[in-house]
């Protein structure tokens, strides 16, 4: 039996170079992934047949920059009866999704590689090495990884430092550790919420963000209709924001660490040169 | 043979002094009225003689001390019959007359029939047989009144405690409860009943015991008990003392000045 | 307002009830699995096994569905249970089992084990720190009511410690380190049986079963209780032994069904309202009906749960609290109608 798999995995892999020998043995052949985030990182390294099925989410514009490469596969509801049935040999999980379900699939004997999400450039990196490694991918995703930081470092650093608020429902913002603060500062902006002291996810006050007087405010959420993005700045203390340009970036974009979160840092560049032409 | 016995008991409700150092017995055979008025102890008195609440000094029950009795066996020995009339959920008057017995069953068995036989007997007493199936809390003040005495009736114990059993009964219930207290006491068991309607206590109870302000200011034959100085004194009023149909009368008339 | 049905007639049907559905929800899946199949695979070899080779639908009859079915029969009846027995401790017919604090406090220390990361690196943590919360409710609740004090203050005790722990629970879910924990506590709140476990069973089980034993000894106190408290010491019930048992008891089941479940409400507060008719408003029968009736309703729940939306794994509380609060609305109509 172990040899057979061995010797399928092993056709497999000249098929497609990019499938490596994982550090065990063979590479999974049948991969369900129960995470948006997951599931994007294994559509890019993942060789053709080894994925199983991804999450509901992979298909959903609202969660995923890879509705297109999703389509091509079942999706799961993430039920362990259903992912069970698929007879996985790999279950890919974000650490915070599904505790039980990672559990139960666990007792059941399939191996399970749990990702945390990503608070940083760093992590990207490190998710995309672990997803490679148990997919027996490690070296598409060395490659992965090389193109997406040599993208970053194309980022064209900024003439001035400009002043950014990050500001999504319910007032909440993002300060230093989280990955939103990495998006805008690479993007060359200062994040006012790290300026004052703000770390993680917490409420900015209509106060603090008056008085930081931002260059831009990104407003990370995804409203359906342009009416509401502009409902959270209907407070008659905000008129003074009134003028603050506006940048909206959807959260399928910078919500999972993935390398896609480029683009988010590349539409944040834009908007900076947008200000600093003073268009 | 003694039923209970107080030996100098002292109570304190929330720090305060309400019995002083009582002393009481009850033998078998007696119907005693507990009188006094509105805050003179007496439901105190009932709940400590009970064991429902702490108290210094000596009670004991059936002769044997109350500590040393397990609740059980209180529960065979003395039954009580509060002041509040609180039934909590519909249940059937037949059920609610039924709990009577509860000292008397284990944990699972089912009513025997000597347990329906008794429940029967106090139902039929307090004249509340006919309402055996209409919820209690449906029913009238003094019909609920009238099934919770048989519940205690019910209980079959040799002492009975109740406080102010009489009151909210029309005056046949009135006559009809003193009678079954009478018969009772004449079947050898004993009862001390709190009562505010001295008329009542005078003539259907063998002994009075008067309670003032936290202490037994006399205690004897309804004769003894209510002179016209005791009632002066502990009440406050005057009232017409007489004889009747071979009993004692006793009617409130006024208030005495300086009260 | 008593409704005629011989008692053993009523525990026979409501009895037939709960294994029927207990029946239908292990029929209930992703997988379309027949009738025959089902059944032989659950009692089939080869089921607790790992992913190789292993009689797959015996796998999922055995370690998937039973344990869920399980779980919502232990849990449901628990609840029915535990809100039978408080209702009848503190003769109050808007008692449920979460009023003496045991589900927020349970429900706290599996939200600290979300929040604080070692529910993922400890297998197990959720629960364990879960019924440790539990745990200490029954004592601070002891405590602060003191041993001898009545209702009154159990259920003081009950909502101070309630209100403590759901302010640190919001608090915890403020503090959350990222968006992905916020959500998992916050749909961990909610309460769902989904991809339970037989470890899962093993855990609640003993706990839930000493609750049950504590709690059935509690009829024929609690019959008495109706009668107010100093009657029922007069007839010789020890109550501090009741509030002890009817306390240890609620805890020790709910506290369990909370720390593998989450927090599922209204079962516990409508199934004692709903049967007390039936078994002539006695504390002692709504037991053993409540009991049963939880059970129903919470395996009814469940069904329904993956029956009406299979790919949203719809929470049981949401769910429960959907069909019983307007229940409960209409119980309250119809009281009012009958007292006006």
């Amino acid at each position: 039996m172990r040899l057979v798999t061995g010797l399928i995995a092993g056709t497999v892999a000249l098929a497609a170079p990019a499938v490596a020998q994982a550090a065990d043995g063979a590479a999974p052949r049948r991969v369900v992934s129960l995470n948006v985030c997951t599931d994007q990182i294994a559509l890019m390294l993942a060789a053709p047949g080894q994925i199983e099925a991804v999450s509901r989410f992979a298909v959903d514009p609202k969660a995923s920059v890879m509705v297109e490469e999703a389509r091509a596969y079942p999706t799961t509801a993430g039920g362990a009866e259903d992912v069970f049935l698929r007879r996985p040999d790999l279950v890919l999980a974000g650490s915070y999704t599904a505790r039980a379900t990672v559990d139960i699939l666990r007792r059941l004997g399939i191996p399970v590689v749990e990702i945390a999400p990503a608070s940083g450039f760093g992590d990207i990196a490190a998710s995309i090495r672990e997803i490679g490694a148990a997919l027996g991918a490690a070296d598409r995703a060395e490659e992965v990884i090389a193109r997406f930081e040599a993208r970053l470092a194309r980022v064209p650093a900024a003439e001035r430092t400009l002043r950014v608020a990050l500001y999504g429902a319910n007032g909440y913002t993002e300060g230093a550790g989280t990955l939103s603060h990495e998006v805008v500062t690479a993007a060359g902006f200062s994040n006012i919420a790290a300026e004052i002291g703000i770390v993680g996810i917490a409420r900015l006050s209509l106060e603090q963000l008056i008085l930081a007087d931002p260059d831009l405010i990104v407003i990370g959420l995804d409203y359906d209709s342009p009416a509401r993005a502009q409902e959270i700045f209907s407070h008659p203390a905000l008129a003074a924001l009134a003028d603050v340009p506006k940048a909206r970036i959807a959260p399928a974009h910078w919500v999972c660490g993935t390398p896609h979160i480029v683009e988010a840092v590349e539409g944040l560049v834009e908007a900076r040169d947008a200000i600093l032409e003073g268009r | 043979m003694t039923l209970f016995a107080l030996d100098r008991v002292t109570v304190r409700l929330d720090g305060r002094e309400v019995l002083h150092g009582v002393s009481l017995e009850l033998r078998e055979g007696s119907f005693a009225a507990l009188i006094g008025p509105n805050g003179a102890g007496k439901s105190t008195l009932l709940r400590a003689a009970a064991g429902l609440i702490p108290a210094e000094g000596g009670i004991s029950l059936a002769g044997a001390p109350l500590a040393r009795l397990s609740s059980t066996a209180r529960a065979r020995a003395a039954a009580f019959l509060a002041q509040e009339r609180e039934v909590a959920w519909p249940v059937t008057v037949k059920t609610l007359v039924g709990l009577g017995r509860f000292p008397h069953r284990g944990a699972m068995q089912p009513a025997t029939a000597e347990d329906r036989a008794h429940v029967e007997r106090a139902m039929e007493r307090m004249d509340v047989a006919r309402l055996r199936a209409r919820p209690a809390t449906e029913l009238s003040g003094g019909e609920r009144a009238r099934a919770l005495i048989a519940r205690a009736l019910a209980q079959d114990t040799p002492l009975l405690l109740a406080d102010e059993p009489a009151a909210g009964l029309d005056p046949a219930h009135q006559i009809t409860l003193m009678e079954v207290f009478a018969e009772l006491a004449a079947d050898g068991r004993g009862v001390l009943a709190s009562m505010h309607d001295l008329g009542l206590a005078a003539r259907w109870c063998d002994r009075l015991v008067l309670l003032h302000e936290g202490r037994i200011v006399a205690d004897g034959t309804p004769e003894a008990v209510l002179t016209p100085e005791n009632l002066a004194r502990v009440y406050g009023i005057e009232a017409h003392i007489g004889r009747a149909n071979g009993g004692l009368v006793v009617q409130p008339l006024s208030r005495t000045t300086g009260r | 307002m008593n409704l005629r049905v011989p008692y053993p007639v009523l525990i026979a049907a409501l009895a037939v009830t709960v294994a029927l559905l207990f029946g239908l929800s292990l029929l209930t899946g992703s997988a379309e699995l027949g009738l025959g199949e089902s059944l032989s695979a659950l009692f089939a070899d080869g089921g607790s096994g790992g992913s190789g080779g292993g009689n797959v639908v015996a796998i999922v009859m055995q370690e998937i569905r039973l344990p869920r079915a399980l779980l919502a029969l232990m849990i449901g009846a628990s609840l029915g249970l535990s809100g039978a027995a408080l209702q009848g401790y503190l003769r109050n017919p808007l008692a449920e089992p979460g009023l003496i604090g045991v589900t927020a406090t349970a429900s706290l220390g599996a939200v600290l084990a979300i929040y604080t990361g070692i529910s993922a690196a400890v297998p197990l943590a959720l629960p364990a720190m879960a019924l440790a919360g539990a745990g200490l409710a029954v004592l601070l609740v002891q405590l602060l009511a003191g041993g001898r004090g009545g209702a009154l203050t159990l259920i003081l005790a009950g909502v101070a410690l309630t209100s403590l722990a759901g302010a640190m629970t919001s608090l915890a879910l403020n503090l959350a380190p990222n968006p992905f924990a916020s959500l998992e506590i916050v749909f961990w709140l909610l309460g769902s049986l989904a991809d339970r476990s037989m470890i899962h069973v093993q855990i609640a089980a003993p706990f839930i079963l000493a609750g049950w034993l504590m709690l059935a000894t509690l009829g024929r106190g609690l019959d008495a209780l109706a009668l107010g408290e100093e009657t029922a010491a007069s007839l010789g019930v020890r109550l501090p032994l009741l509030r002890l048992l009817a306390v240890v008891g609620t805890a020790s089941c709910v506290g369990a069904s909370t720390a593998v479940a989450g927090a599922i409400g209204f079962v516990g507060l409508v199934v004692p309202h709903l049967l007390r008719p039936f078994v002539g408003h006695r504390p002692s029968r709504l037991l053993l009906a409540s009991a049963l009736g939880g059970a129903a309703m919470l395996l009814l729940a469940d069904i329904a749960a993956r029956v009406l939306a299979p790919d949203e794994d719809l929470k049981l509380g949401v769910l429960t609290a959907l069909v019983g609060a307007p229940f409960f609305l209409w119980l309250v109509v119809r009281t009012r109608r009958r007292l006006a």
